[in-house]
């Protein structure tokens, strides 16, 4: 993920490239963590051909199969690694495909944030004036609530489904972004090459996303990596309590919900092993995120 | 002084007004309140004598209009699923849910404070970075599944620690507390130390920070060098200066935890407002999610503010007349 991301910074790709993998290449901690990573994305991207079971095909499920523990063989004639849950879904495919659908909603949600939060943080930082004080204002006081709390107000509003927990992950979150690169704005538009691209003048436009945009990326990409995480854990964490995603088709957090029942009566695979899954992926996109945060933001390091 | 309450008084108000209009458009005019007030099966008569008692007729500022109305004399409306008033429904809940976060904010500071110290002092030492290694992983292991996991492996397996509703309350002034009775504090403990635990991380991060920055400073090395002793050195001088930072943080977290107590409380059945709340998101129940939503915004907007003055009292080189 991390090269893809810088790839639109022409001028300086080669040497970030570079510096990340030396970064890299210095720690085994975030090499694992990032093979662990990459390792998680194919398996995501790949899920129909690396899983013996469509989970989410309600015709496939057989409820003679529930709750088997792991290392049983099912009707199906394969062994669940993994074991099964209530529904009688082979809990390793199903791991997969909600790690799939976690993996997809947090990254989309965190895109979609950033635009949005890039967008106005730019305005903000570069027109200033009312503007600026209307739109940071409105910022402020949003990161002043807890982003779960706010989370849970929308959902409770737009109700349940996927579109409407992006909706809410998005309006979480946005506002770390418009924090960030407001910030960076504000420091850039000081600089003589804005002073310059106002000279000449270049339109307003052009100034923003030609020449500001590409210098409030590095902080931006940073953010983002914390950000996507976070939006992953949100979403797991509406879902774990029955308000994100609809339980027919469950992500990690659903996975949990649905198993949360039988970890009393001993039948603990159901929300451990999609647990540990969850844990797994946020260690490694965090270490991954803060080699990144290295090599982009020297500020920020440690 | 006074400029700037009555100042952040006005803000207060604003906020509260915005946040009601957004959660009473939201709630009320998004999610159709229509369908879940009249049976599918009532004729029309019926469904227009129910219109118009509730008001639903008419235009959308009229209706918010009277809600405000209502609301500002403390009625939210009648839950739809217990049928009592919504905010008096909230306030039995809301006692669980303060003794909840109470203990786990006296937890954080109790135990998080001395260990960022400690790390803040010996920064080099193996238990200092047994320490931050720790506060790494409470980072990034997410709140609800630490949850699980402490139910998992000290209720399930080891049964050192019930799981499950308050136990045994007594009840003092009126009203109903877990921390008080043994079989309460064995309920207490996991769900608060789960509510914590993330606290903790981030209090023994900034106090570790803290600490390392103020024994570094001139006037630390100058109480050393001039014979003070260190534990007063600790007290007067370091930890003073640290505390500024530490309240506002834990201040802002009070009300994160109040917010995150929905997820501990789902998982340890703690009869809370927080479940409340998410039972009432489940069966449609909008004026209990109105009202608490409207009281947890209150909260935090009030948190704010009184962080903000406590701010001033604990360092009086901010002026808090001359900001904007």
């Amino acid at each position: 993920m991390s090269t893809q991301t810088m790839k639109p910074q022409a001028p300086e790709r080669d040497s970030y490239i570079r510096q990340v993998w030396r970064s890299y290449r210095r720690s085994w901690v975030a090499c694992i963590a990032l093979a662990m990573l990459v390792i998680a994305v194919l398996m995501a991207i790949f899920a129909p051909w690396v899983t013996p079971q469509n989970p989410f095909d309600q015709a496939t499920l057989d409820l003679m199969d529930s709750r088997l523990p792991p290392g049983t063989v099912g009707s199906g004639g394969y062994v669940h690694v993994l074991g099964t849950d209530a529904d009688g879904r082979d809990l390793y495919s199903a791991i997969v495909y909600g790690m799939r659908l976690s993996l997809s909603i947090g990254l989309i949600s965190g895109v979609l944030a950033l635009i949005v939060g890039a967008l106005i943080g730019l305005l903000a930082g570069y027109f200033g004036g009312r503007i600026e004080s209307v739109l940071m204002r409105i910022v402020d006081l949003q990161l002043s609530f807890p982003p779960l709390m706010l989370a849970l107000i929308l959902v409770a509003i737009l109700g349940q489904g996927q579109f409407q927990v992006i909706v809410a992950l998005v309006a979480a979150q946005y506002a770390y972004f418009a924090r960030t690169v407001h910030g960076v704005t504000l420091a850039e538009r000081q600089k003589e090459y804005i002073e310059a691209a106002n000279a000449i003048p270049l339109p307003t436009r052009k100034i923003m996303f030609s020449h500001l945009l590409p210098n409030v990326t590095p902080p931006l990409i940073v953010v983002a990596t914390v950000q996507i995480a976070s939006s992953i854990v949100l979403e797991a964490t509406l879902s774990f309590l029955g308000v994100g995603l609809p339980v027919t088709e469950p992500s990690l957090g659903g996975l949990i919900y649905n198993g949360f029942e039988y970890m009393q009566s001993g039948r603990y695979w159901m929300s451990v092993y999609p647990g540990i899954t969850l844990v797994i992926l946020m260690l490694a996109i965090n270490l991954v995120g803060d080699h990144l945060r290295d090599v982009l933001n020297p500020r920020l390091s440690k | 002084m006074l400029n700037f309450v009555l100042k952040r008084t006005w803000h207060a108000l604003l906020v509260m007004l915005l946040m009601s209009m957004l959660v009473f458009v939201g709630v009320y005019a998004i999610g159709n309140p229509i369908d879940i007030l009249i049976n599918p099966q009532a004729d029309q008569a019926l469904r227009e004598a129910t219109i118009a008692r509730y008001g639903l007729d008419k235009p959308l500022w009229e209706q918010y209009l009277r809600f405000l109305g209502n609301a500002i004399q403390g009625d939210f409306g009648v839950s739809f699923v217990y049928n009592v008033p919504a905010l008096s429904l909230i306030f039995t809940y809301l006692p669980a849910t303060l003794e909840l976060a109470v203990v786990a904010m006296v937890m954080t500071i109790v135990i998080g404070v001395p260990l960022g110290i400690y790390a803040g002092y010996r920064p080099d030492s193996a238990f200092s970075k047994l320490i931050m290694s720790g506060s790494v992983m409470a980072f990034s292991v997410p709140g609800f599944w630490m949850g699980l996991m402490l139910m998992l492996v000290f209720s399930v397996e080891l049964g050192w620690f019930s799981s499950g509703g308050r136990g045994e309350t007594v009840s003092i002034f009126g009203v109903e507390w877990s921390v008080f009775t043994w079989d309460g504090l064995q309920h207490l403990l996991l769900p608060a130390l789960n509510l914590a635990l993330f606290r903790l991380a981030l209090i023994v991060r900034l106090t570790r920070a803290g600490v390392r920055e103020a024994i570094m400073s001139d006037y630390v090395k100058f109480a050393r060098a001039k014979g003070v002793p260190p534990l007063r050195i600790l007290v007067r001088h370091v930890l003073r200066n640290i505390m500024i930072p530490l309240t506002t943080v834990l201040g802002m977290e009070f009300g994160a935890m109040v917010a995150f107590s929905v997820v501990t409380e789902t998982i340890f059945s703690w009869p809370g407002a927080g479940k409340l709340v998410i039972d009432s998101i489940r069966t449609l129940d909008q004026p209990v999610v109105v009202s608490y939503l409207l009281l947890v915004a209150a909260m935090f907007v009030l948190i704010n503010f009184v962080v903000d003055v406590m701010y001033s009292l604990l360092d009086p080189r901010i002026n808090l007349g001359s900001r904007k």
